[in-house]
């Protein structure tokens, strides 16, 4: 340091540093790009106050323009005045609100699937956050939940029975979402067991039911489920609605698991096995305490990510009938009452979607990156 | 004794495979029996006799096979498979050409326009399919009626009942046109392959790709005036509430077009972005300082070394798409689920036999798929030496 004080301490050239050289560097590194920049923001220009405008400021919430409660598309602003400028009529949402999120549930008894949404809060926390206190505890809760939701949301033990077909709106999208992947995961663990099993005959069994379900599309399993499962079961057995496309849902997802957990049993080193049976612990202890702890941890971003697949993919239940969120939104435009509305319709449940699947896909990054820390720190 | 046998662990496996083996064939003879009642009580005949029943149902989109309601059950499903086939083909190749873009655009110097990539990207991957197809056919239908289209250049006609344009007449002698076009590609096939050959021998370059274009599009051209210009087109006439005579491509088709290869594109981008990520910045900088130009390091450097990575994704975007195409059932779009495993089976009552054509169906596309895909890969994978 001493050396250095005869010398002046120069400023790096402002054209590098700072806001100005930042956009120097990112935005007008040269004409081409300055060509460009200017060009996307003269769309962002255009773009961004027009859709603010058409959603928020020129939009119709609970009144329209003339300060009229709307009861239905009439009294929208942009039905009303078709000459005006009017943006989005989001009454058809306010309104039909509860039915977004409950479908037909009778309303005295919504508190069952609102406690409902509250537990399975708590039966993710231990999931989420590693560190919680009592995270043994918990665990058993999460594990139970799925009865716990089920007596809860259906009914019996006391509580009045709710037929599913009242069921509809967001409750049916996460009561599939939900049960789908709760299911589907251990029946995963399982077939991508029995796929890399030594045993040919169960191997052949898991390979073949894995390729065929990842070879067809779910619409076709989804129409099996509906029209092919009621000819297989005898008489008198009739399986409800919900679950049938459960079931179909459930198969679908095990199989893309399946393949997930197979490469992340794939990526766990020989002397693990090897090491587990030189203990002399058996097949199922053996994977039980080594290689599945390790081998989900691997592929726990994988299968969030198929899982996101699956949340997205239960839409798909519309096409046999089922009122999920996209359901009931369809089914209000299909209504004399608010026909037409359909950009608001759509744009909401969108939205919702996104809400949910974009903060699973920012988890599965968080917990990408702290298991890539974890293993480097381990090679270290 | 019978405890050592229990201990043996060839014996334990030889016998939990049987019991596997003998709990499904009891369930499968079971499920049998009881879908066979099940089937004689409801009246259904089984067996495939109905594909040769006449259909009694139109299908408003056939590109390639002329349908009339007369026709049979497995004309259907043909026209099924036929416009599942064309959605997929269509949306891959828009899907991957979209795709790269973006990709390549999210790895943009330029923060605004790699941003507007990421933007999209994360909008499209978190929105159901099923969303997205049904609201670009809300858009497509709201557009002008026909009678108010908005026009380009008189031929073509923006209307919500489709685009409209012109549809090119077969005359006598434009087989040969069509013959010399195919020859033009054989041709530049053969050029490219010599002039492969002579610059990995000698060194000497050869611009191949604008002979060949030249030669793609001159030769049929020159044979087309000389045969006296035996294709002409047919314009789309206003008469009355419709179009008399042009080609029209439905909002159906459009919708289906549009959402696939949107929402594929979307995942595409993420592989080709880490597929170009994957490639280290040595090789950038060695391309570099041997003096090769911006685009050149891409294509020749980047690009062939991040195909080994994108590819295997890759083919498994094509196989979604594919399974994808099947949503067109929601818009109405008569694809092999919507009109074989949809109407025909609705209106036969016969669910086992069509859902097992279409199921199948759907695998052998898929795995033909695989298969050429994983021929492509295995060409263009590191050989060792």
């Amino acid at each position: 340091m001493e050396n250095n004080s005869n010398f002046e301490t120069r400023k790096p050239p402002v054209a590098t540093t700072g806001i100005l050289g930042w956009c120097r560097q990112h935005l007008f590194s040269n004409w081409i790009n300055s060509f460009i920049t200017l060009l996307v923001i003269y769309f962002l220009y255009q773009l961004i106050p027009w859709f603010l405008d058409w959603s928020v400021f020129s939009a119709d919430f609970w009144t329209n323009y003339k300060g009229e409660l709307i009861v239905d598309r009439t009294f929208c602003s942009r039905v009303a005045d078709p000459e005006g400028d009017h943006g989005a009529c989001w009454a058809i949402i306010i309104v039909r609100f509860y039915q977004f999120m409950y479908g037909f549930y009778p309303s005295e008894q919504v508190w069952r699937v609102n406690l409902t949404y509250f537990l399975l809060v708590v039966a993710l926390l231990p999931l989420l956050i590693e560190k919680i206190p009592g995270r043994k505890h918990l665990i058993k809760f999460t594990i139970a939940f799925p009865i716990v939701a089920f007596i809860l949301l259906y009914g019996g033990f006391g509580f009045q029975i709710i037929p599913t077909n009242k069921w509809g709106g967001l409750l049916v999208t996460l009561v599939l979402g939900v049960f789908g992947i709760a299911i589907a995961f251990p029946l995963g663990i399982l077939l991508a067991l029995g796929r890399r099993s030594q045993l040919p005959v169960i191997s052949m069994f898991c390979t073949l039911f894995i390729e065929f379900i990842r070879g067809v599309p779910l619409i076709t399993l989804l129409f099996f489920g509906m029209v092919m499962l009621p000819l297989f079961l005898p008489e008198g057995l009739n399986l409800d609605g919900l679950v049938r496309v459960l079931v179909a849902v459930t198969l679908f997802q095990a199989a893309y698991m399946a393949e997930v957990i197979r490469g992340g049993l794939q990526a766990i080193p020989r002397g693990q096995y090897e090491a587990a049976q030189s203990v002399g612990l058996s097949y199922w202890q053996m994977n039980r305490k080594i290689i599945l702890p390790q081998a989900i941890r691997i592929s726990i971003p994988s299968i969030v990510n198929t899982s996101i697949g699956l949340f997205k993919d239960t839409t798909l239940v519309i096409i046999i009938g089922l009122l999920d969120l996209l359901g009931i939104g369809r089914g209000a435009l299909a209504d004399a009452t608010w026909m037409g509305l359909s950009n608001e319709v759509y744009v909401f449940v969108a939205l919702v979607f996104f809400i949910f699947t974009f903060s699973m896909s920012r988890y599965s990054l968080y917990l990408e990156k702290k298991l890539k820390t974890g293993i480097n720190m381990g090679a270290d | 004794m019978q405890n050592n046998l229990f201990q043996d662990q060839k014996f334990r496996g030889i016998l939990y495979q049987t019991l596997v083996v003998g709990f499904f064939a009891l369930g499968l003879y079971f499920v049998i029996n009881t879908t066979a009642y099940n089937l004689e009580k409801r009246n259904i005949a089984t067996g495939f006799g109905f594909l040769n029943n006449p259909a009694g149902f139109d299908i408003s989109f056939s590109p390639f096979l002329d349908f009339k309601s007369t026709d049979t059950h497995l004309k259907v499903y043909f026209v099924g498979v036929l416009n599942t086939l064309l959605v997929s083909f269509c949306g891959c190749i828009a899907a991957t050409i979209l795709g790269f873009i973006v990709g390549i655009i999210r790895l943009s110097s330029n923060w605004l326009l790699s941003r507007i990539a990421y933007i999209y990207v994360e909008f499209t991957r978190n929105t159901p399919l099923l969303l997205q197809i049904i609201l670009w056919y809300a858009i497509l239908i709201q557009l002008p009626r026909i009678k108010q289209a908005p026009q380009i250049w008189e031929t073509f006609y923006i209307s919500n009942r489709g685009l409209f344009g012109p549809k090119p007449i077969f005359l006598d002698g434009s087989n040969i046109v069509i013959l010399s076009l195919v020859l033009g590609f054989i041709i530049s096939f053969f050029i490219a392959r010599w002039a492969k050959k002579r610059q990995d021998t000698t060194g000497q370059q050869f611009p191949t790709f604008t002979t060949n274009l030249s030669i793609i599009v001159f030769l049929p051209l020159v044979v087309f005036f000389i045969m006296g210009s035996p294709i002409t087109l047919e314009y789309p006439v206003l008469k009355g509430f419709n179009f008399k005579g042009g080609a029209v491509i439905r909002p159906e088709f459009i919708a289906m077009f549009l959402a696939l290869s949107i929402y594929t594109a979307a995942f595409i981008s993420e592989t080709v972005r880490s597929g170009i990520l994957s490639v280290t910045k040595g090789q950038r900088e060695a391309s570099g300082a041997l003096g090769l130009k911006k685009n050149w390091i891409m294509r020749l450097i980047i690009i062939p070394q991040a195909l080994r990575v994108i590819v295997p994704p890759l083919t498994s975007q094509y196989l979604n798409l594919t399974k994808n195409s099947s949503l067109g059932i929601a818009v109405g779009y008569a694809d092999l689920v919507h009109g074989f495993g949809g109407i025909s089976l609705n209106q036969t009552g016969q669910a086992i036999e069509c859902m097992a054509i279409t199921m199948a169906t759907y695998l052998l596309i898929s795995l033909t798929i695989s298969f050429f895909m994983n021929i492509y890969n295995r060409s263009i994978q590191f050989k060792e030496k």
